[in-house]
């Protein structure tokens, strides 16, 4: 009943082309499937945002797409964006200012620290804590990730 | 107690090079960072199968049939067991600690056998080739259930017509304890005032971001059982699944790889993770559990639900008189294994007000078996109670006086120079500085700056308060705390480390790391020892085949214990090097030391060898040492705190919260920690952990409560309705630290990863209260949402 | 939490995606943005046998302002509303709004016409199409048809839309020089479901107001138009004691009801409160 379609995407740029059941989530196809598993699965009903990627450019919830719908789009995990480095000067902060603890959220904290700062390259500590409001960390404060793209921020303006 | 045969001046504190008290990044963090985390639902194994359970949808009902016919025929089911299935092969545990006297609890299956007893309770299991073929199989399991009255309100579950959970028990009490000191009668009847208050807490959960999760692997060929275990404790695990599964403990291996936040959830002994063990053994291959986000909520311990009635009286100059109160807490139906779910409670009675001197005590607690999720130990378990009573309490005492809260803490915290002294309920302290504590944060805070600009506000309608909570906390405790009650826990630690033949350190240590930072505390401790630096330093944690046999890491007693051990072991190690060294360089081993990964002439740093050629020439070139001399270069060394039944560390919270009177919505505007924790090793990540446990405080404080119907049934199970703290509505939160070093350890730490959750609930209440006082409110329910808040203040 | 088996469709147009859900019947699901459906799967809520993914229907996109009307498409994502410098200018009011619905990774992927047919009583933008006396372009087999937003939300996720029907569009009048707008929610945290809600618009007629559309959210079964708070107002000047009155009247207008979070006591208090702050604000003075 549920026949596997095929589906191509560009993952991490490179062209992979699968078949999968209609029920995956992206999140799961991209952990079992291709065994990129730097993005997490945390409530699978779009809250904690563990399990945020990239899909054409912006942020989405990897529980909430379906694999299906990935066709013919461009993925990107935290996996690429290390080896592209581009989110190599957040890294840094992160670990610079111990914005990690036990990793869980980290991924998903990057990914979306990464658009925050391509759509307002200079936000306010209130504006950094409403746009990770979606990505649950249990283990900080918060108050040193909101250090650390505070930080990355200034540099990137700076430089 | 020290190895210093060497170089009998050489302690942890004056090694040159030191990392301790140092800011340094942890180096295990950068693979995380990179997504590059080996986190249990990460690991494949060969045929590996996944697990799903069917769990009771009733709290309380009389299981009268099972049929799994349909669901072993559907598509990938490779198997499916019931209670009577896992029950052949597991032995039945039983939750109770014999030094907590008259504690009760029936024994406890991993499935439910004739009855399921909570909303949630586990009932059935299926093994599929893939988690989704294993729930569409759950969907046709015919299970019959004949419901039973359930039982949910603690205070009703004791009167004597209350309907029974346990046919074999007189009632529905688990554990009672009475602590009577002093003449507490006299005292309050003597008293110039005596403030009384209800707290309610609601029971709340932890909510790890990486769920439970389990992979067992039982190898049939060589009877040898591997599980991957997002768990704190990898020793006691193996105890444990060895004794249920009869197996002898070696041939039971338990890996904790990266752990995705702990909080005391993963310390637990859960019959879902039992019966995935179950079913690998009945299988013979890998089956993995991972505990999904819904079910998470009623299947993960649930913690602090007290309804506490209390008293403190004071004299005319402010001094606490007394104390009484009578505290309920209602639990699951079992008690939890092995820790028992009485410890909680026992914190309370034990700690409360304890930071203060007080010669009249008395308090009941009792605990009461409930059809509700069971309830065991969760990150500070029972201080942000026993807190938020005590300091409640003191709080509304010192506004029924009319004197300023930070006096009356002057007047009535037990003196810095006291020491050692205990507390009215025996509880011993070895060095406490609870004054010098106190005038840091008020000094941090600017205190008089920020009662100013209370009064201002308010002159403008804006209402903001301004709360504090002294604390004691429990830290590294021995083996008076479970061992003496018969659970297997280890209270002691160990750690091996071992000189490669490149002159790298290898270290194995015997805690876990979930992200406080346990590695690079452990790395940055033998990294002095020695005299290297922290990147020559590997260290591995959490395989029960790799590391010294230990406790793991809760009650925050990695740093303290293992710490110590790690202290032990880089001398030991050391003294070896200098001896290898002083063979080869025909020198005292005394005359030298080891700095900057160098030996070198302990007068004047001049660099003698490099550790890489003691390596080579010990391992490669034992030719050229002395015929009867054997270098070794491997050290083990273990360390288990006796002096003291536990560390008591002590600290202050003050927390600067603004009421929107209109609306209820509580902000807290700020938050203060000053902690005393003895020897810091890197404050960067003792702030991060105070941080978060005050983030989780203010979780219960505010938002944070599992919402059960009169039925039983959970009602917000899930993220949007159950509120977690996120970061747009959580203060900055400035940390402060003084060092009372434990005494029996070198390094003197103590720990710290509690101390945030411990006293944050108290503050952020004693803040809201003092903003709803001039208003005519009071609030000591938490948590304290809008609508409390506004029924506080009379409008609604 | 993984869903229900199901099969997967991604029809090329509309006339398929219509013909592929009236084959189908209750079977067949249509998903968009899938925001609030694949929760919905993963927690087997709901297990339709098909999926017909509308994502790639053309016509459904676009915003599009001619002639004084505002035409959205209804994929139109909420990504692509806040971005929107049409909407900002011509309908300031869901500009405003916008911010408050979920979080950045949800607003990436949800759409208009999901929100509005899944009619979230707590929601925003179905509260924002109240007040802008907006209508819902539905496509169905027998062609299309237009219903006033007053007539499309009936109840507890409950609208107009009929088997086999799909929205295709939003529309509504952009706001002229004399409409004055204001947006407020109170909700436990940020990107929460709101506790309560206020889509507020007035047309002004030098300082009176010529026409007041309150619209509260999250506090009934559906968003609910405060006639009476309203005509508190109409023909008045926004002042401290007008204000009051309409605060005061929604006791008439609203019967919430309790829910995991706020009882019915409670969100009529909030809404009294939010007539109060928005109005304000709108008045020119502090919120």
């Amino acid at each position: 009943m549920s026949n596997r379609i095929t589906i191509t995407a560009q993952v991490n740029g490179e062209k992979v082309t699968r078949d999968v059941e209609p029920r995956q989530s992206l999140v799961d196809f991209l952990r079992e499937e291709l065994e990129l598993t730097g993005s997490h699965v945390g409530c699978e009903h779009g809250v904690c945002g563990a399990c945020t990627v990239r899909l054409n450019g912006e942020i989405v919830r990897g529980c909430l797409t379906l694999a299906v719908q990935a066709d013919g789009t461009e993925v990107e995990t935290v996996e690429g964006l290390s080896e592209s480095g581009e989110i190599a000067d957040l890294q840094d902060a992160f670990l610079r200012l111990n914005a990690i603890q036990c990793g869980f959220c980290s991924p998903g904290m990057l990914i979306t620290a990464a658009e925050l700062l391509d759509r307002n390259p200079a936000p306010d500590r209130t504006q950094i804590r409403e746009f990770i409001a979606g990505n649950y960390c249990r283990c900080t404060g918060y108050q040193t990730i909101v250090d650390a793209i505070e930080t990355v921020a200034k540099e990137r303006r700076d430089s | 107690m020290s190895d210093l045969k060497s170089n009998p001046v050489v302690t942890i504190h004056d090694r040159p090079n030191s990392y301790i008290g140092r800011s340094v990044p942890r180096p295990n963090a950068k693979r995380l960072l990179h997504g590059r985390g080996n986190f249990t639902d990460d690991v494949r194994l060969p045929r590996m199968l996944h697990s799903a359970f069917l769990r009771s949808p009733h709290a309380h009902a009389e299981i009268v049939s099972i049929d799994t016919s349909k669901a072993e025929a559907a598509p990938g089911v490779i198997a499916v067991v019931t209670g009577k299935d896992v029950a052949e092969i597991c032995e039945p545990y039983v939750g109770v600690l014999t030094h907590l006297q008259g504690m009760r609890s029936p024994p406890q299956y991993p499935l439910a056998m004739d009855r399921a007893r909570w909303q949630g309770e586990p009932v059935a299991a299926v093994a599929a080739e893939t988690r989704a073929q294993a729930e569409d199989a759950l969907e046709l399991i015919g299970i019959e259930y004949s419901e039973l009255p359930a039982v949910t309100d603690m205070e009703a579950a004791l009167e004597a017509d209350a309907p029974r959970i346990w046919d074999e028990y007189d009632s529905n009490l688990c554990w009672e304890r009475l602590v009577d000191e002093g003449d507490v009668e006299t005292a309050l009847a003597n008293s110039a005032y005596v403030a009384e208050a209800e707290f309610d807490f609601g029971r709340h959960t932890g909510v790890t971001l990486e769920p439970r999760s389990i992979i067992a692997d039982y190898n049939s060929g060589e009877g040898r059982l591997t599980v991957h275990h997002s768990t704190q404790g990898p020793h006691m695990m193996q105890a444990i699944i060895a004794k249920a599964f009869q197996l002898e403990e070696h041939n039971v291996r338990i890996i904790a790889g990266d752990v995705g936040g702990a909080f005391g959830i993963k310390i637990h002994t859960y019959g879902d993770e039992l019966a995935c063990v179950a079913l690998s053994m009945l299988l013979k291959r890998p089956v993995k559990f991972i505990a999904d986000r819904l079910e998470s909520f009623t299947a993960d311990i649930h913690a602090r639900d007290h309804i506490i009635r209390g008293r403190m009286g004071v004299d005319a100059d402010g001094k606490i008189t007394a104390i009484d109160y009578d505290d309920i807490t209602g639990i699951g139906p079992f008690s939890m294994y092995p820790r028992s779910s009485g410890i909680e409670i026992n914190q309370v009675l034990n700690l409360t007000a304890g930071w203060y001197d007080i010669e009249n005590y008395r308090a009941r607690g009792r605990v009461v078996f409930l059809n509700k999720a069971m309830m065991c130990q969760y990150r500070a378990v029972g201080h942000p109670i026993a807190m938020a009573l005590g300091e409640g309490l003191a709080e509304l005492a010192a506004a029924g006086i009319g004197m300023d809260p930070l006096e009356f803490r002057r007047k009535n915290l037990v003196p810095d120079d006291a020491y050692p002294c205990k507390s009215v309920t025996g509880m011993p302290f070895e060095k406490l500085s609870h004054h010098a504590t106190l005038e840091k944060l008020a000094a941090m805070m600017d205190y008089d700056g920020v009662r100013a600009e209370q009064a201002k506000l308010r002159e403008n309608g804006i209402h903001r308060g301004i709360g504090f909570s002294s604390m004691i906390e429990v830290t590294s405790p021995s083996a008076m705390f479970y061992g003496v009650g018969g659970a297997p826990i280890s209270a002691q630690d160990g750690c091996t480390l071992r000189l490669d033949a490149k002159g790298n350190v290898f270290c194995a240590i015997s805690v876990t790391e979930q992200g406080q930072g346990a590695e690079a505390i452990v790395g940055q401790i033998v990294a002095t020892a020695l005299g290297v630096s922290q990147d020559r330093v590997r260290v591995i944690t959490g395989d029960t085949d790799n590391v010294p046999y230990g406790g793991g890491t809760w009650a925050s007693r990695g740093t303290g214990i293992a710490g110590e051990a790690a202290v032990q072991a880089g001398h030991a190690l050391r003294s070896q090097i200098l001896e290898v060294a002083g063979k080869m360089l025909q020198a005292e081993p005394d005359t030298l030391d080891i700095r900057d990964n160098q030996v070198v002439d302990a007068a004047n740093g001049a660099q003698r060898l490099d550790l890489a050629e003691i390596g080579r020439v010990a391992y490669y070139r034992a030719d050229t040492l002395p015929p009867d001399f054997q270098a070794e270069l491997s050290a083990t060394r273990h360390f288990v705190p006796k002096a003291f039944p536990f560390a008591f560390t002590n600290g202050m919270h003050a927390s600067y919260v603004e009421v929107d009177e209109r609306t209820g919505i509580v902000t807290p505007l700020k938050h203060w920690v000053v902690e005393d924790c003895g020897t810091v090793i890197n404050p960067m990540l003792v702030d991060e952990q105070v941080r978060g446990g005050v983030v989780q405080g203010i979780g219960g404080a505010l938002y944070e409560e599992c919402l059960y119907s009169d039925e039983g049934q959970l009602t917000n199970g899930n993220m949007a309705d159950y509120l977690v703290p996120m970061a747009a509505e959580m203060p900055d939160i400035e940390v402060g630290h003084l060092e009372s070093p434990m005494g029996e350890s070198e390094l003197g730490a103590k720990g710290a990863g509690e101390a945030g959750t411990g006293g944050a609930p108290a503050a952020i209440m004693n803040a809201v209260n003092d903003a709803l006082r001039p208003l005519g409110g009071q609030i000591t329910q938490h948590p304290m949402t809008p609508e409390r808040v506004l029924r506080a203040l009379g409008k609604l | 939490m993984k869903p229900s088996p199901f099969a997967y469709a991604k029809p090329a147009d509309l006339a398929e995606a219509l013909r592929l859900k009236a084959d189908h019947g209750d079977d067949g699901t249509f998903i968009a943005g899938g925001q609030s459906l694949v929760a919905t799967l993963n927690m087997r809520l709901s297990s339709p046998e098909i999926l017909i993914d509308i994502g790639g229907v053309a016509e459904l996109s676009g915003i599009e302002v001619s002639d004084g009307q505002v035409r959205i498409g209804a994929l139109t994502r909420h990504r692509d509303l806040e971005d929107s410098a049409q909407i900002q200018t011509h309908a300031p009011l869901i500009a405003e709004a916008i911010t408050q619905v979920a979080h950045p990774a949800i607003r990436n992927r949800g759409t208009i016409g999901g929100s509005i047919a899944f009619a979230d009583p707590a929601a925003e933008l179905p509260a924002c199409i109240l007040a802008l006396d907006g209508a819902i372009e539905i496509a169905g087999a027998d062609g299309r048809r237009k219903v006033a937003a007053g007539d499309f939300f009936k109840g507890l996720y409950e609208t107009d839309l009929g088997a086999g029907e799909m929205i295709t569009a939003v529309e509504f009048a952009a706001d002229s020089d004399d409409w004055r707008t204001g947006f407020d929610e109170l909700a436990r945290r940020h990107g929460d479901y709101a506790m309560a809600g206020l889509a507020a618009r007035l047309r002004m007629d030098g300082e009176a107001v010529a026409e007041a559309r309150l619209v509260y959210f999250a506090v009934g079964d559906k968003p609910m138009l405060a006639a009476g708070a309203g005509g508190e107002l109409t023909g008045n000047s926004l002042s401290p004691e007008t204000i009051e009155a309409a605060a005061a009247s929604l006791d008439n207008d609203l019967e919430p009801f309790d829910d995991l979070h706020s009882s019915a006591a409670m969100k009529l208090h909030l809404a009294r409160e939010l007539t109060r702050r928005v109005l304000t604000q709108i008045a020119g003075g502090a919120p």
